[in-house]
């Protein structure tokens, strides 16, 4: 969907502000939060597409107004409803409803080395055929989806060229909407900075984006 | 949610400024925005979870302490110094980053497929995750508040000179910046230059001067007391 949180390219947002010795949290809650994300999602009710489609769903407004692990919050508690682990009343009245069953939990501290996995995960097993070779030159699709989608707006319509191709994934568009895997190749795409923005961008900088097998075309 | 707070807001109004400590900046501090019924709402939120059974609070402790002690930049930074050092690691590094960083032990959870981007002289590499947050967790931990914020993810791809100059980087017009966006799950680390007149520093000494930063691409790696921008 074109909402707030594909940024690339937008302007007026001001200037980077950085914060020295920073702490990786900067409250108890928002600790607390990332942990609950981190162990709700051992249940598998959701897969991380869906996940970050569901922050993607949060009112473009209150998108920039929350900080990040508020919208991790907000996120959690409408993935929570949706996959029918809580209701909103149990939510609302921060008791489980009366008679509901008692779960074992999935995430306990033993499992925690088993969640923190190799740095290189399983791929899909499905084999699919690369339409695309390193070296050829694309065009990202203008496609507009209302759903999830992982091609930023700015690369839309714009060509380039494969630098690489980093084997099977899953397709996020279908994969965050539960509509299956739809395992195919992705590519390392080298646009240059003209191509994106024009004779203001400097001549010899580029911008690499991952693409998606569906995403492109040929040039 | 507090989702009908009538908030006028422009696209640069990241911070509701209801709180105390930001209310000189125009916007910022994105992390303190947090209104203080947060507190409130999570803790509700975390004890009807573990009353249903849901989630087990000490598994919660285990994972805060897990990135805030365990996971974070240092072990990038081991990465780095390695390669600076030992030829046949680098190599690895740069072809097979998942097999070198698993040699040193790291691990993530973020399920990602890592790639190490070298500086040169006259190419410089920097990180972004336009779409949302994106980050090397198994190498940098969790990503600090400026890479989330929204005046990185708009203006790294669009304006990576001005952002690299923001952090005290004046790229020269003849070195190539290349820019990568992670929209995908693979997640990029910058392998910095080291820095000239290091050949005397031991491994752990070179790893105590890498920073997060020049891990994303932000900034070069300095010796102590030069001061000035390599």
């Amino acid at each position: 969907m074109n909402g707030v949180h594909d940024m690339g390219g937008m302007q007026g947002m001001g200037r980077v502000r950085y914060e020295k010795n920073e702490p990786v949290f900067h409250a108890r809650w928002e600790g607390r939060v990332f942990a609950l994300n981190r162990a709700m999602s051992a249940w598998r009710k959701w897969n991380l597409d869906a996940s970050r489609h569901q922050i993607e769903l949060i009112p473009p407004a209150e998108y920039l107004r929350m900080s990040y692990y508020e919208k991790w919050n907000a996120r959690l508690v409408e993935l929570l409803v949706k996959s029918g682990l809580v209701t909103r009343a149990e939510i609302e009245s921060g008791k489980p409803a009366q008679g509901s069953p008692k779960a074992t939990p999935k995430l306990t501290v033993s499992g925690i080395s088993s969640l923190l996995a190799p740095a290189n995960p399983e791929r899909p097993k499905a084999k699919a055929h690369p339409r695309f070779k390193v070296g050829q030159r694309v065009r990202a699709r203008n496609m507009h989806p209302a759903g999830h989608t992982r091609l930023p707006l700015y690369a839309r319509g714009k060509r380039g060229k494969i630098v690489r191709d980093h084997g099977i994934f899953v397709f996020p568009d279908t994969n965050a909407h539960f509509l299956g895997e739809k395992p195919q190749h992705l590519y390392s795409v080298r646009f240059t900075a003209r191509e994106l923005w024009g004779e203001q961008a400097a001549p010899r900088d580029s911008v690499y984006v991952d693409i998606w097998d569906d995403y492109l075309e040929r040039a | 949610m507090p989702t009908r707070r009538g908030f006028l807001t422009t696209a640069g109004a990241l911070a509701a400024h209801d709180h105390a400590h930001a209310q000189d900046h125009d916007h910022e501090h994105e992390h303190q925005a947090a209104p203080s019924d947060l507190t409130l709402r999570v803790k509700a939120l975390e004890s009807l979870l573990v009353e249903k059974g849901l989630v087990d609070p000490a598994a919660l402790d285990a994972l805060i302490d897990t990135f805030e002690h365990k996971v974070g930049p240092r072990n990038g930074a081991r990465v780095v110094a390695r390669a600076w050092v030992d030829p046949a690691y680098k190599k690895l590094l740069l072809t097979d980053a998942a097999a070198a960083i698993a040699k040193l032990g790291y691990k993530s959870g973020q399920g990602e497929h890592i790639v190490v981007l070298e500086n040169h002289p006259k190419t410089h590499n920097l990180v972004v995750c336009t779409l949302c947050s994106c980050y090397p967790w198994a190498v940098l931990g969790l990503p600090p508040v400026w890479y989330k914020s929204a005046p990185y993810r708009s203006r790294a791809v669009i304006d990576p000179r001005g952002v690299l100059r923001e952090f005290g980087l004046d790229v020269p017009a003849d070195v190539e910046v290349r820019v990568w966006d992670s929209t995908a799950e693979l997640r990029y680390l910058v392998l910095p230059e080291r820095p000239a007149g290091s050949e005397q520093l031991s491994e752990e000494q070179l790893a105590a001067l890498v920073t997060r930063d020049a891990m994303v691409g932000v900034a070069k790696v300095k010796l102590p007391q030069t001061g000035d921008a390599a």
